[in-house]
């Protein structure tokens, strides 16, 4: 393309006039060799767009970034309220059974002191017995 | 629409939204995020989609918007300058430091232009949208755009130039 030309669109597009085509020759004109010495101050912007073109996004896209799947939530929940009722009622029956235990051995010790009672009294009495054997043995030993 | 369909919707553009991503918010790593976090957005109202009628347009400006509320944040105040390189041509040595240098002039000078502009410079010059789309995209008339748009060339043009006339930078 002949240089007039390329000045021409160069004062176009400095006044933002050019189109996307003109804006191409441009471009085109300017990434070749055979850019005139006084038209080279150009050269680096058009080189810089051609570059800042080059950049992609890599990254792979994920679809589920922040949000949090909550489908199981409900499943945790239920296992968390099977696992607490389970543990529930077997403290629960334990503390039944605690219950049922103290007071089975109070009615035992109670029943355990009737006998002892019981049985002092017996001893006593037992006491009295040989008291008397032992008179009875002394007066007919003598 | 599954996710098939969704990515054959979304693939075309997705570069070009980490690109404006990555032109505001700098780091590469803001930039994915962005992007990712932008496709998540329009996969989640994926329903409501079809009553657009140009998803890509859509998605320009939802990335814009995203990397201005991303800017405002104070999350994003200290986010680190990251150059990156770029490829050029054949040429001796010096005159290819000196080119590259000139590249990277460029960016910094994109870098230094005010949002719209910025903005404008990458939707035309760097993803080569015609002047209808980048008026949908950000909700201004054609003439605004194009006087933002010769504002930020001639910028760009007069700061290489000067740097380039008197060595200083």
């Amino acid at each position: 393309m002949e240089l007039a030309n390329i000045e021409k669109l160069l004062i176009k597009y400095e006044n933002a006039e050019t189109t996307l085509e003109e804006e191409a020759l441009l471009k085109k004109y300017f990434l070749s060799d055979t850019v005139a010495p006084h038209l080279k101050e150009y050269q680096p912007i058009f080189e810089y767009f051609k570059a800042s073109n080059n950049e992609t996004f890599t990254n792979k896209i994920n679809f589920k970034t922040k949000t949090r799947n909550f489908t199981w939530l409900p499943v945790a929940a239920s296992v968390a309220l099977l696992v607490s009722m389970y543990l529930g009622s077997t403290k629960f029956n334990e503390y039944q059974q605690r219950k049922a235990a103290t007071k089975t051995l109070a009615e035992i010790t109670e029943a355990l002191k009737m006998v002892s009672s019981n049985l002092k009294k017996g001893h006593q009495a037992f006491n009295k017995l040989y008291v008397y054997e032992d008179s009875v043995y002394k007066i007919f030993k003598k | 629409m599954n996710q098939s369909d969704f990515l054959k919707v979304v693939l075309p553009f997705k570069d070009k939204v980490f690109r404006l991503a990555k032109r505001f918010l700098v780091s590469t790593e803001e930039a994915e995020d962005a992007t990712q976090e932008l496709i998540f957005k329009l996969w989640k109202n994926k329903d409501k989609l079809a009553n657009y009628r140009n998803i890509e347009a859509f998605a320009m400006t939802m990335t814009k918007n995203y990397c201005y509320d991303r800017l405002k944040s104070k999350q994003a105040s200290n986010l680190k300058l990251i150059h990156s390189n770029y490829k050029e041509k054949e040429t001796s040595l010096d005159k290819k430091l000196e080119y590259m240098d000139s590249v990277r002039k460029v960016h910094l000078l994109i870098e230094n232009l005010p949002d719209q502009q910025k903005l404008i410079i990458q939707l035309r010059d760097i993803e080569q949208y015609d002047f209808e789309e980048i008026c949908s995209m950000l909700q201004m008339k054609p003439t605004a755009v194009r006087v933002s748009l010769s504002r930020a060339r001639k910028t760009i043009r007069e700061q290489l130039t000067k740097q380039h006339n008197y060595g200083v930078s």
